[in-house]
Order: C-alpha cells, then sequence, then structure tokens
C-alpha cells in the first residue's frame, strides 16, 4: 500500500517532469480559485461559529446575528453551557456512550476479526458467511426497534452501545491487516506453545496498533455521532446525547435551556447555540489529525478485501 | 478414520495452497477427516473469540431479519406484554399490508423522490471526488497537497446533525447570507425550506460532507498508475488532455466501475438522517424518501406491520439489485463486491 505521496529525499523541492509542458497559467488560476474555494468552506463556516460562540451581546446585535470579524473574546456562553443543565447532562451521555462504546466494539472486532482468520479453522466458512452477509442485508428498521425494546433497553445508554457494536466494514479491514502477517511469526508462536488468545494478545496485537487506531477512530467517531438511535430508543429528555440536544436547539428551534439564569444576565441565544455545534465538533477535529495519516491504509484494506 | 488418512489429507492440502482443483481428484464424499473433537480442540479459542460477535450479529441483526415476518401480520403492539408475546398473538393476514402500500399514492411518491435523488447525485455528485483527486495528484507541492487533503476530508467525521446545522447556520433563514444580504438592501433567500431546491440541497450538503473522503480511492487508484507511460506518450506528442483521457481515466476505471456499480446497487438509498432532519423545514412532498417513509408510518404512528412491510419491500429491491449489479461487474471482468473465491 503505497502512499498517495512520492517521497522524495528531504530537502529537495518535487520538481515537474521535464517532459510534461509547463502549466497554462488558466489552468492554474481556475485550481488555486477552486481548491481555495473548497478549503474555505470548511474552514470558513467553523471561523464564523467559533467567533460568534465568543462574542459578547453588543457585538451580536451589531452584527446581526453572526459574527465574522471577532471583537474581544467573550466566554459567558461557554459558562452558561459547562454550568449545569441539558448541554452538560448529553456531553457527559455522549462521552459515556463513546468510551464503553468503543470499547466494547473494539474488543468484539479484534477477537472475531483474529477467530475469521485462518482459513482452515472448523466452521470457518459458514463462520465468515454469517459476519459477512449483515453487509448486504441490513437490519429492518421496525424489528430492529422491537427486539431492543423488547429487551428492555429503551431509554437506557445500552441501546446506543450495543447494536452497533460490531461493523462488518471495520471487522473486514481488521481481518485484512491480520491475515497481511507473516505465517512463520505465528507458525513460530504456536511452536513455542503460545495458544491463539497469547499469539493475538503478545504478537498481533502489537503489529496492528495503526489499524486499531483507525478502527477506533471510526467507532468513536460514530458512537459521538449517534443521533436516529438516540431518536428511536432514548424518550427522556435527561438521557438525550449531545446530537439530540444539538438538533433541538439549532433545527428544532427549541429555546436553549440553562438551569435557572435570569435572563437578562443570560449570554445571547445565538452564541450558546455556536458554543453547543463547536462543543459538538471539538472532539473530531482534536482527534482527528492524529489518525489522519493512517486512513489511507485502513480504508484501502477495506476496499480492497471488502 | 485414520491417522495415515489425515496426513495424506494434509499433504496433499499442500500442493493446492491456492484452493484452485486438486490435481489428484479426491474420491467423492471424503473430504478431510480430522475428527470434529480433536477440531475442536485445536480451535475451540478461535470459536471463543469469536461469540461475542456471533451473538451481537445474532440479536440485533439476524433476529430483525426474521422479525420482518411482521410485515404478514396486522401487529398490534398492545396486544401482549412484550413484543414477543405481542407476536404470537397478532393476527397473521397474509399480503394485505402490500396490498394497502402499493394502493398508497404517499408510498409512491416516496419511491419516486428517492430514484429522482439517487438519479440526480449519479450526474452531479459522482465526477466530483474523481475530478477532485487528478486536481489533488497533479499539485506538485505535497506539504500543500496534505493540507487540503486534511481539510477536506473532515466534514466526512461530522454528524448529519452537525452539517445540517452548519448549512442553516450559512444559509438558513436567520444564517449568514441571510444576513448579509439584508443589509445589502436585498430580499434574503431562504435554501433551507425551499422545497423547488431542495435536491440541489441535499446534493451539496452530501457534496460538502463526503467529496474529499471519496477521493481517497481515486488517488490510491492513481498513484498506481506507471509514470512511465506518461512519458512515452508526451515523448510521442500526446497533450496534457490526450494523457488524461487515454491514460489516467482508464487506468481509473476498475474503480469507477465497482464504485459506480456498489452506488447502483445501493439506488433505494439516499441519507437516511439527512431527510430525516430536513423533512420538517422543507415539506413532505419534497423530502420524503423510502426511509423516512418507513420511519413515519410506523414507529413514528404506531403502524409497525406496514412499516415492515414498506422495509421489507426497500430490502428486497435493494438486494436484488446489489445481486444483479455484482453479476453485471462480474460480466465486465471486474472484481465486484464479492467474488466466488
Amino acid at each position: 500500500m503505497t502512499a498517495t505521496i512520492v517521497r522524495k529525499p528531504p530537502g529537495t523541492r518535487p520538481r515537474r517532469p521535464v517532459w510534461e509542458e509547463p502549466p497554462s497559467p488558466l489552468g492554474q488560476g481556475a485550481k488555486t480559485v477552486l481548491f481555495g474555494l473548497l478549503v474555505l468552506s470548511v474552514l470558513f463556516p467553523l471561523w464564523v461559529i467559533l467567533v460568534t460562540s465568543l462574542s459578547s451581546r453588543e457585538t451580536i446585535a451589531q452584527a446581526g446575528g453572526l459574527v465574522v470579524i471577532p471583537r474581544g473574546i467573550d466566554t459567558s456562553a461557554y459558562e452558561t453551557i459547562f454550568a449545569g443543565g441539558a448541554v452538560t447532562r448529553a456531553l457527559w451521555i455522549s462521552t459515556m456512550v463513546t468510551v464503553i462504546g468503543t470499547a466494547l466494539a473494539l474488543t468484539v472486532t479484534v477477537l472475531a476479526a483474529y477467530g475469521l482468520s485462518r482459513p482452515r479453522s472448523l466452521g470457518y466458512r459458514w463462520l465468515l458467511a454469517y459476519f459477512l452477509l449483515p453487509f448486504l442485508i441490513y437490519p429492518p428498521l421496525v424489528p430492529k426497534y422491537l427486539v431492543v425494546t423488547g429487551l428492555g433497553l429503551k431509554d437506557t445508554i445500552w441501546a446506543l452501545v450495543l447494536p452497533p457494536a460490531i461493523s462488518v466494514f471495520n471487522l473486514v479491514v481488521v481481518r485484512g491487516f491480520f491475515q497481511g502477517i507473516p505465517q512463520e511469526l505465528l507458525d513460530s508462536a504456536r511452536i513455542d506453545g503460545a495458544s491463539d488468545f497469547l499469539t493475538l494478545t503478545r504478537i498481533v496485537l502489537p503489529l496492528a496498533r495503526a489499524v486499531i487506531a483507525v478502527v477506533g477512530l471510526f467507532y468513536a467517531v460514530s458512537y459521538w455521532n449517534v443521533w436516529f438511535d438516540a431518536l428511536l430508543f432514548i424518550d427522556r429528555n435527561d438521557m438525550y446525547p449531545i446530537q439530540r440536544v444539538l438538533q433541538s436547539y439549532l433545527l428544532a428551534g427549541q429555546a436553549p435551556n440553562t438551569s435557572g439564569a435570569a435572563s437578562a444576565t443570560m449570554p445571547p441565544t445565538e452564541a450558546i447555540k455556536m458554543a453547543v455545534v463547536i462543543i459538538t465538533v471539538a472532539p473530531i477535529v482534536a482527534v482527528y489529525p492524529f489518525i489522519q495519516r493512517h486512513f489511507v491504509k485502513g480504508v484501502l484494506i477495506g476496499a480492497i478485501k471488502g | 478414520m485414520s491417522t495415515r488418512e489425515a496426513t495424506v489429507e494434509a499433504g496433499s492440502d499442500r500442493t493446492r495452497p491456492d484452493g484452485s482443483a486438486p490435481s489428484v481428484p479426491r474420491p467423492a464424499g471424503r473430504r478431510r477427516r480430522v475428527p470434529l473433537r480433536t477440531r475442536l480442540r485445536r480451535d475451540w479459542q478461535l470459536l471463543a473469540m469469536v461469540a461475542p460477535g456471533f451473538v451481537i450479529l445474532l440479536i440485533f441483526s439476524y433476529l430483525p431479519i426474521l422479525g420482518n415476518v411482521i410485515a404478514f401480520q396486522d401487529y398490534n403492539p398492545y396486544l401482549g406484554s412484550n413484543p414477543l408475546d405481542a407476536f404470537v398473538q397478532s393476527n397473521w393476514i397474509g399480503f394485505g399490508q402490500f396490498q394497502l402500500l402499493f394502493a398508497d399514492p404517499a408510498f409512491w411518491h416516496a419511491f419516486r423522490n428517492t430514484l429522482a435523488i439517487t438519479a440526480f447525485q449519479l450526474v452531479f455528485f459522482f465526477p466530483l471526488p474523481i475530478l477532485l483527486a487528478i486536481g489533488l495528484h497533479s499539485l506538485l507541492s505535497s506539504r500543500l497537497r496534505g493540507f487540503i487533503q486534511t481539510v477536506v476530508y473532515l466534514p466526512h467525521f461530522f454528524s448529519w446533525v452537525l452539517v445540517v446545522s452548519f448549512f442553516v447556520a450559512m444559509l438558513g433563514g436567520a444564517g449568514l447570507l441571510a444576513q448579509t444580504m439584508r443589509e445589502a438592501g436585498l430580499e434574503p433567500w431562504n435554501v433551507m425550506t425551499n422545497p423547488d431546491t431542495f435536491i440541489i440541497l441535499v446534493t451539496v450538503e452530501a457534496i460538502w460532507k463526503d467529496v474529499g473522503w471519496g477521493t481517497i480511492v481515486f488517488l490510491a487508484a492513481l498513484s498506481t498508475i506507471d509514470q512511465n507511460l506518461y512519458e512515452a506518450a508526451a515523448a510521442d506528442g500526446a497533450g496534457r488532455w490526450r494523457r488524461l483521457w487515454h491514460i489516467t481515466l482508464p487506468g481509473l476505471r476498475p474503480v469507477i466501475v465497482l464504485l459506480l456499480i456498489l452506488r447502483l446497487g445501493d439506488a433505494l438509498s439516499v441519507g437516511f438522517e439527512q431527510f430525516l432532519l430536513q423533512r420538517d423545514a422543507v415539506g413532505r412532498q419534497a423530502a420524503e424518501v423510502l426511509d423516512t417513509f418507513v420511519y413515519h408510518f410506523s414507529i413514528a404512528t404506531g403502524n409497525y406491520g406496514y412499516g415492515a412491510a414498506a422495509g421489507l419491500f426497500k430490502a428486497a429491491i435493494g438486494l436484488c439489485l446489489i445481486l444483479a449489479a455484482n453479476k453485471v461487474a462480474h460480466m465486465l471482468g471486474e472484481r465486484g463486491i464479492y467474488s466466488r473465491s
């Protein structure tokens, strides 16, 4: 899996091959504009939302809503949000769902991927078909709803944690990596008397750190982003994950509910709304750059083996 | 079964590591005969590792798939103390729900909306990651390219709630665009609630979220094209566009065909959460697709059997499409989603 970037020795600037014609100014200009707009379309909204969330009542009133050019920093919106109330509670729920869910899903996925990585093992073909079939047939909505409610999981975080605890795509990615590990390594471990559990924990896992980081990020993001499952399975307001709260503030037009603060001293609604957006984005933006360089590998294994 | 035969089997296995037809045909009915007990003792740890995933899929995938049979019932959730009890006590009505469904104009409306949106996105969204990947690949500075990639991959990890919130903040009635237009003395337009332009809006949202992510596969394919081809073509006088047409695009062909087929196989799904979130703002006329139809006519209204029938119908068509698309892939000599190995 070569990286898309041709590695040049450090210090030398990449150069255009001699046979390639010099770029036309028109083409260069078009490319610059296109890429510039694309990058701006992501960064500009983030900027506006961040600035508005940090603006005072006067700045927001002056700008007429959203603020593009910052005038001072006012953190009262964040203070209000973190002082307790719906958002604080939702953040706590979402963090729990994400941490427990990711740990559980990674464990289940890694174990299953290793168990399915040895083509001559007992029941291999049947088990593999069993695990891959849900990739073609999605669990239908209505019966799934009845199963989860029938198990009494409604209004618990387990309704959000358990059903997505194994994703076939991630399973295929991890299994593909395991199958790429040289057989000699596993054989030598076996000759030394290591059981399969020992081989997995002592030999395979240390080699698989990168792929586990990527798959872990995929799981963590999907747990953090859970919205529809919460719409289905969570009726109690005090069990809402953060995406549900974000939806009710920004899309359903519900006024941010802050615990008992007098409305005169309250920070402006716009700032609070945007602060909720920033809080929802923040974990993703914070974690993502560290794992981004491994993406290409992970996604491609999935694309090829899948 | 004797150990001698087991060794012979193992030996013959080694001669065909790829699993192709053995050079010496085996006698019929005599597959490998390592006793089950031996294999169990050897593999029980692997089976134990598979078990948790097995149970989760059993409960949350296979049980619901079996539960599809309530589409043939007049399912009444209030009959029993739990869904299983209600299932046992509900009446079987055969294809009654399906007859109702096929006579329901709202269903066909959702069906048409879904197909229209799929077709629209196939034309206006599908080619963009290819073009963007070619553009990115042509950038000389790897640092600039890395920066652009980092930025454009990011929205892929946003939830749909977040994406729609971004669009509302920028383009909604109280958003930045409307605000700027009001200041300029213009009548602000609110694209977030306009049903006529909704198909464009959802496509732009989908592009914003996933165009960068979509380039990954194409960038990888681009990096496997032999650079000497370009040099030879240039020496023979082929210009930039002819090289693009005769080298780059043929090099990407397998990936393009594969993704196109996958997309066609999934033609009845067009981003469920995206539509559910915006359905109320825009109205059912424009924003009702099959998935939201299933949701609104089952769980939201309590008519479970009807929704299950709609869901089952969609799933059956979807499965046929996937299998047909894969067949076409094999016929075109591509690998498809799965191969018969």
